[in-house]
């Protein structure tokens, strides 16, 4: 029989060990189902894991592995920290739209002003409508005790139509000719998200992601606000005992990832994407939750984990066209890496004993 | 095979779980009627042995013979159906069921309802146990809670019964209607299986007493012939000291409420009721009660996790009752609660972040919120070194430690800050004697220096040994504080049954 065996403090070495045993076994269960599928299970997985980075069109997906992995990074720092404190920011991607529609509005209302002061502003302002978006569900959360995870999960429904009233209406391009969507940035150089190096892919939403990183790193490992985060996830009445208010620190973390989010979908917004449409926000924000936690909550974890799951749309997307893969089935895949993750997470904090089973 | 009279033989029962040996080669027998004490600090395997004799847990070698006959529970239904009973350290009652309901629910084949109350009426007036079989358990104290235990043990008509840690719940008033039925139960030939590290409570009910340490019998006694200090000395396995101070003289007010009430966080708990008291620096002030009457709602207004108008809280003249626990620290208010994983420590931080959980504001551990980490581990290091915590260094875990080494550096993270006021909530609660010892001594140290110490705890012995004034909790209220030296066990317990009249049995045995 097997049994499980509660270890007395958490393994170091599994900590860093179940990230990578998850990708082998995605791997291997993944290339069983391509089998299924009729494909090679080799060229599949390679086709997915390995080309974008070493084969043949390297240079081309090379850059675009940073401008996927971007908004991921930011999004899942900022829902790390809520995370880790316990507090389930699920509408990320609603907090992604506003802060998008937010950003790009204010530029657009400068349209076409050609000042450097405006691009910083549509940061400004991105952060702001995430941020604000993100303080419905603190606030309700603070003074009626709601719950964060259904009314930010609802939010996000609400942010899509507002998407979708917008592009077709406030935001269209006057000079569309009746199409939804707005001015496309690029024709817009004051506002527009650049490429500041085309070839590697960095915007400066993949610098803003780098600094995320840095500035969770030095929160979480230096910062008393850091440590009050962790011990409040950890356990609540020690955190009280710590002299840690709850009310804020749910303003704070909601309010952080709420931020970083409406700036990654601002940078979306106004470069990958081009421009305001109903359909431009493709799912970061949801993704993003997987992203945070297959890099353990630790900013170094969620770096790696951000170009790890872009590689897995990259890959998946040439999959898709040279061999022929459903899209379900690259789903399915990027679904399996957080079922695998999870499963041998178990590892971490417990041990497997081979051996007869104990009567309670 | 033993002689006849021999009712349950334990013979080189050896038991281990990963890492430790809870039982090693024990042995001992019980005959009928007699009053057998198992005597051990937590962790000396006490309650895995009794485990085994109730069929929760299987021997890995050694045997028992009940009556001279192999004796091997698979379930505690199969030791029952043998004639043993066993009464738990945590009830297992529902509180929105009556006292019947109740004791049907825990038999094998009850009888039809009626019929189970005339017998429970029966049962309770033979063996002085006051009960209403058609009480709720909602509305019950501890102690009558722990009848309805002992009575449907009782009615299965036990030759054997056990009773873990019977007494830790009860008023003294309490205990001693506990121990005539225990002696009543005794005198008809039950054998009792009492289990406890309270030595004067052995001394005088026990017939004999297997002494347990880390596992293995390391003594059998008459207890009634041993001193309580030979006893502990057996049990811890050194010579103990017993704590002392040096008598200061009191002085300023430290701490003052003035009708103090609290609604409690917890649906379940208790409401503070206008407490008022005051404590004078070098001064401890003992604050008794039987659990649940308002000790965690006493400790966090005090701690600041629970705010009060301003002025029910006083601080050395300044009103503090709106400020939360880093302010009061800063003002010199340390608390360590009683719950030590997960209140006064967070488990898996290491015993370094867990330095950092309330010393950073008077240790200066932080500058511009940034925590000075190599001076936290120092302070960490500080503490294992000055409270003896035995651990390999501060690194591990909280939760790796033992209950009495993390209750060291509990207190001896808010002691090495200079407390003012240091306010305790069961500071040697499932400690072992001789951390116990070095606890209540940090404690009268740190009030020869001039500190208050308020110190709850549901353990007399040790208030009576440190206390200057004792005050007890009752349902939320406090009893006004009296001179510890002049108190009789009598008058505590009446402290600590409040308002309540007390039923005293009338047992004639």
């Amino acid at each position: 029989m097997l049994t499980l065996e509660k270890r007395p403090s958490p393994s170091r070495m599994w900590t860093l060990l179940t990230p990578p045993l998850a990708v082998v076994l995605t791997m291997i269960a993944g290339g069983i189902l391509f089998a299924f599928l009729g494909k090679n299970p080799v060229e599949s997985i390679r086709t997915i894991f390995w080309d974008p980075v070493f084969g043949e069109f390297a240079f081309y997906y090379r850059g675009q592995l940073l401008v996927k992995a971007a908004p991921l990074i930011l999004i899942a720092i900022g829902l790390s920290l809520g995370f880790r404190a316990g507090i389930w920011n699920i509408g990320a991607e609603g907090q992604y739209i506003v802060g998008a529609i937010c950003g790009a509005g204010i530029g657009l209302a400068f349209y076409p002003t050609e000042n450097p002061l405006i691009f910083p502003l549509m940061i400004f302002a991105g952060a702001l409508g995430g941020w604000a978006w993100a303080m419905i569900p603190a606030t309700l959360k603070v003074m009626f005790g709601t719950n964060e995870i259904l009314v930010s999960l609802m939010l996000v429904y609400v942010a899509e139509s507002m998407l979708a009233s917008v592009s077709s209406s406030l935001l269209r391009n006057p000079e569309g000719m009746g199409f939804p969507g707005s001015r496309n940035f690029k024709d817009f150089p004051a506002a527009h998200n650049d490429y500041l190096i085309e070839s590697a892919g960095i915007h400066w939403g993949v610098v803003a992601a780098f600094i995320a990183v840095i500035f969770a790193y030095v929160l979480l490992s230096r910062h008393i606000l850091g440590f009050q985060i962790r011990v409040t996830g950890q356990s609540p009445r020690a955190a009280r005992f710590a002299g840690v208010n709850p009310s804020r620190l749910i303003l704070f973390c909601l309010g952080t990832s709420g931020a970083l989010a409406g700036m990654a979908g601002m940078f979306e917004v106004t470069g990958p994407a081009g421009q305001i449409s109903i359909d431009f926000n493709s799912g970061y924000g949801f993704t993003a939750i997987i992203v945070a936690f297959l890099g353990r909550l630790h900013p170094v974890g969620i770096l790696l984990a951000g170009l790890l799951m872009a590689l897995t749309y990259i890959g998946g997307e040439a999959a898709q066209s040279t061999l022929g893969l459903p899209a379900a089935a690259i789903q399915l895949l990027q679904g399996m890496l957080l079922f695998f993750l999870l499963a041998v997470d178990v590892l971490t904090n417990f041990r497997i004993r081979f051996g007869k089973t104990e009567a309670a | 095979m033993d002689n006849d009279e021999t009712l349950l033989a334990v013979e080189g029962v050896t038991k281990a779980y990963p890492g430790v040996i809870a039982n090693d080669k024990v042995s001992f027998s019980v005959t009928p009627g007699e009053v057998h004490a198992l005597l051990g600090e937590n962790g000396a395997g006490k309650s895995t042995l009794v485990k085994m004799i109730y069929g929760l847990v299987r021997p890995d070698s050694g045997r028992m013979l009940w009556k001279g006959a192999p004796y091997e529970p698979a379930t505690p239904h199969a030791a029952r159906s043998t004639g043993v009973a066993m009464v738990f350290q945590h009830f297992s009652l529902f509180e929105a069921l009556n006292v019947a309901e109740n004791v049907a629910l825990g038999m094998e084949d009850p009888p039809p309802m009626r019929q189970l109350s005339e017998r429970i009426r029966k049962v309770s007036e033979t063996y002085g146990l006051p009960l209403d079989p058609d009480r709720l358990v909602g509305e019950l104290s501890a102690g009558e809670r722990q009848r309805v235990e002992i009575i449907r043990c009782l009615l299965q008509d036990p030759k054997l019964l056990i009773m873990d840690e019977p007494t830790s719940v009860l008023t003294p008033q309490e205990v001693l209607i506990l121990f005539e039925t225990l002696r009543k139960l005794s005198h008809e030939g039950t054998a009792i299986l009492y289990i406890s590290h309270k030595l004067e409570e052995i001394r005088s009910l026990c017939d004999s007493a297997t002494i347990l340490r880390l596992g293995k019998v390391v003594g059998t006694t008459n207890p009634r012939e041993s001193s309580a200090r030979e006893l502990a000395e057996m049990m811890v396995g050194q010579t103990l000291h017993t704590p002392s101070r040096d008598s200061a003289d009191l002085g300023d007010v430290v701490l003052e409420l003035t009708n103090l009430s609290v609604k409690s966080s917890n649906p379940f708990g208790t409401s503070l009721k206008a407490v008022s008291l005051s404590v004078q620096a070098g001064e401890v002030l003992g604050i008794g009660g039987v659990a649940g009457n308002g000790q965690d709602e006493l400790l966090a207004a005090l701690s600041g996790e629970s705010l009060a108008p301003r002025g029910a809280v006083k601080l050395k003249g300044q009103e503090i009752g709106h400020l939360g626990p880093n302010a009061r620290r800063a003002l010199g208010l340390l608390a360590a609660p009683e719950e030590r994983l997960g209140h006064a420590a967070a488990p898996d931080m290491s015993l370094t972040e867990n330095a950092a959980l309330t010393g950073t504001i008077r240790r200066n551990l932080a500058k511009n919120g940034f925590i000075n980490w190599s001076a936290t581990e120092d302070f960490a290091n500080e503490i294992i070194k000055a409270f003896d915590v035995r651990t390999p260094g501060p690194h591990n875990a909280a939760r790796s430690l033992s209950g009495g080494n993390l209750q060291k550096f509990v207190i001896g993270r808010e002691v090495l800050q200079q407390p003012d006021l240091l306010v305790v909530n069961q500071p040697t609660w499932g400690v072992d004697a001789s951390a116990a010892a070095d606890i209540r001594q940090a404690l009268l140290d740190i009030a020869a220096r001039g500190a208050a110490v308020i110190c709850i705890s549901q353990d007399l012995d040790e208030l009576m040994e440190i206390s200057d004034r004792f005050a007890a909790l009752n349902e939320g209220r406090l009893t006004s504080p009296r001179p510890a030296k002049t108190l009789t066990v009598d008058e505590i317990g009446l402290m600590m049954g409040g308002a309540h009249d007390m039923e005293v049995a009338h047992v004639d045995a």
